[in-house]
């Protein structure tokens, strides 16, 4: 038997901090409110100068005469991710079930954990490797075979290094939920004389799915938010999107024109605008991707 | 014995260095149940794999020794183990029915090895589910996911998967260890039915299981097959003193 009193102290301990665990995460959930809020707040001089529609839909971008139309950079951001998506989908995806179905253990070993180290690098460094390898690449190659002059600052090339920032995410994910699939899926495949590959196309694309399409979705918001690499490589120029020009995303702009932030009330407020907009796509995305993969779940019993 | 189908000679099996099987030899008569009984980790699933070289997907497995077919040894060098598994059904210990209907679970067979038109894979549907005594139940619900499906259900399902393919031989490990009592009898009045047209070889824990329904049964202990014979001769004459330990429940 404890004494009383020390029982009792033990007691408040427990209570004194699961009370404190529980107000750090209620205040962690309450950082993000006030984020919203605040982006909200901000952004508010600009919607009351100008129409939202205007704002989203004019493709004129200049602030000192105030004019701030985001469709150039907008459309810029859609186009590279879809570049990097058109990329990096088919490629993790298969990278993934390779890994899961055919690598034998060693090698799957050694893969998972490298791929989980290349998550880790800081995006400036796929930046510097992009200036290094993509831009000379498109401009000497690329660029020349299909017949356009272009420096290789431009949307191409940050669709590229952008694509090889979603493998990681991408294929990590997609092999986990091929992981997650129980053996017996597979033996009931292969004991009726399918070969793996028809095992994997007709049952295991179909049972990790959900997981697949969810590791896509958060692939694209990664994709979608990305700015170092993105910055370095893609011009800077705020024009309507075309492959080998230079152009403008939406992180992109807001890291170059920063510096000037302050200067101009109204562009102050248009950069909050354009995070806030990034707030909101990112986080649709990724709630997208849970309720999809929910909801196939749900639909196939998995 | 009536015609042997199955022939094993001198089977040896190792999980890298761990010998899992000790030189098998033994015979399956066709259109007979045979049972594969023995105490955990004795090597009876390993063996029923070996049936339709479900341990070529093992990565550190090797394996001496033949497996006949008939006059084919189906560890020949050459041989297709995707060839081989056509022609064996398997029914495994959990019932797992792919994620898609009633229907494409069954269909997934005969549409892996090139049946595609629809009349013939319609016919061959509530063929199997009815030899796997399902068709009652389900007939109404073809085109619903096969994971609403109760588990006696989904196992019988998981059979009729197996006979879509029209196999000659039919292996099941454990098929009704998860199930309940009633589930279970259903089960093993199906596999009086299934020996008619094919022959089945069946892993199972449960010793009155393996009286109940086989015509022959193979005693396992520790990676050998300590005997072999009819049923019958198994539980009430055995020849060998392990297997009257084991099924005397003395130890197991």
């Amino acid at each position: 038997m404890m004494p009383r009193d020390a029982a009792g102290l033990r007691m408040r301990k427990e209570a004194v901090s699961s009370r404190g665990m529980q107000a750090l995460a209620l205040g962690i959930s309450v950082l993000f409110l006030v984020m919203l809020l605040l982006l909200l707040a901000k952004s508010r001089p600009l919607l009351s100068g100008y129409s939202l529609t205007e704002v989203l839909l004019s493709s004129h971008w200049d602030p000192a005469r105030g004019q701030f139309g985001f469709a150039p950079v907008i459309l810029g951001t859609f186009y590279v991710t879809f570049i990097a998506m058109l990329i990096a989908v088919p490629v993790s995806l298969l990278c993934a079930v390779y890994l899961s179905e055919y690598a034998p253990g060693r090698v799957r070993r050694m893969f998972s954990s490298f791929i989980g180290v290349l998550a880790g690098i800081p995006s400036v460094v796929f930046g510097i490797c992009a200036l290094l390898v993509f831009v000379p690449l498109v401009a000497d190659y690329i660029g020349p075979w299909v017949g356009v002059e272009t420096t290789g600052l431009c949307i191409l090339t940050a669709g590229l290094i952008l694509a090889v920032m979603v493998f990681p995410i991408a294929i990590s994910l997609s092999y986990e939920s091929l992981q997650a699939l129980p053996i017996e899926l597979r033996e009931a495949s292969l004991s009726m004389g399918a070969t793996r590959w028809e095992t994997t196309r007709k049952v295991l694309f179909k049972a990790a799915g959900p997981g697949m399409l969810s590791a896509i979705l958060l692939g694209f918001g990664r994709a979608f938010g990305e700015t170092m690499a993105v910055a370095m490589v893609v011009g800077g120029k705020n024009q309507m999107p075309s492959l080998f020009a230079a152009g403008q995303t939406l992180p992109s702009l807001i890291v170059s024109s920063v510096g000037e932030m302050m200067s101009l009330p109204l562009e102050q407020s248009a950069l909050v605008f354009v995070a806030l907009f990034l707030f909101v796509v990112v986080t649709v995305f990724n709630l997208l991707a849970r309720w999809v993969e929910k909801r196939l779940q749900a639909r196939w019993k998995i | 014995m009536k015609d042997i189908l199955i022939r094993t000679e001198n089977l040896n099996l190792w999980y890298g260095d761990k010998q899992a099987l000790i030189d098998i030899t033994m015979e399956v008569p066709g259109n007979m149940i045979t049972a594969l009984i023995g105490p955990s980790g004795c090597g009876k699933s390993t063996l029923l794999r070996c049936f339709n070289r479900m341990n070529d997907i093992i990565d550190d497995c090797r394996i001496e020794g033949s497996v006949f077919f008939g006059e084919r040894n189906i560890y020949e060098q050459g041989i297709d183990p995707v060839e081989i598994r056509k022609n064996v059904g398997m029914v495994f210990q959990k019932p797992n029915p792919f994620p898609k209907s009633v229907y494409d679970n069954v269909a997934y067979g005969p549409r892996v090895q090139g049946i595609e038109a629809k009349k013939n894979l319609d016919r061959i549907v509530e063929q199997s589910l009815h030899d796997a005594a399902l068709w009652d139940e389900v007939s109404d619900r073809l085109q619903e996911s096969a994971m609403g499906l109760s588990g006696g259900q989904q196992q019988r399902l998981c059979i009729a998967r197996a006979l879509a393919i029209q196999p000659e031989v039919i292996l099941m490990d454990e098929p009704c260890s998860s199930l309940d009592p009633i589930a279970t009898a259903k089960i093993e009045d199906l596999m009086g039915e299934l020996k008619k047209n094919y022959t089945v070889i069946i892993v199972t824990h449960n010793m009155q299981q393996a009286a109940r329904v086989s015509d022959y049964t193979g005693f396992m202990y520790l990676g050998k097959l300590i005997e072999f014979g009819e049923t019958k001769q198994i539980f009430e004459s055995p020849q060998e003193q392990l297997t009257e330990n084991y099924i005397t429940g003395r130890f197991g």
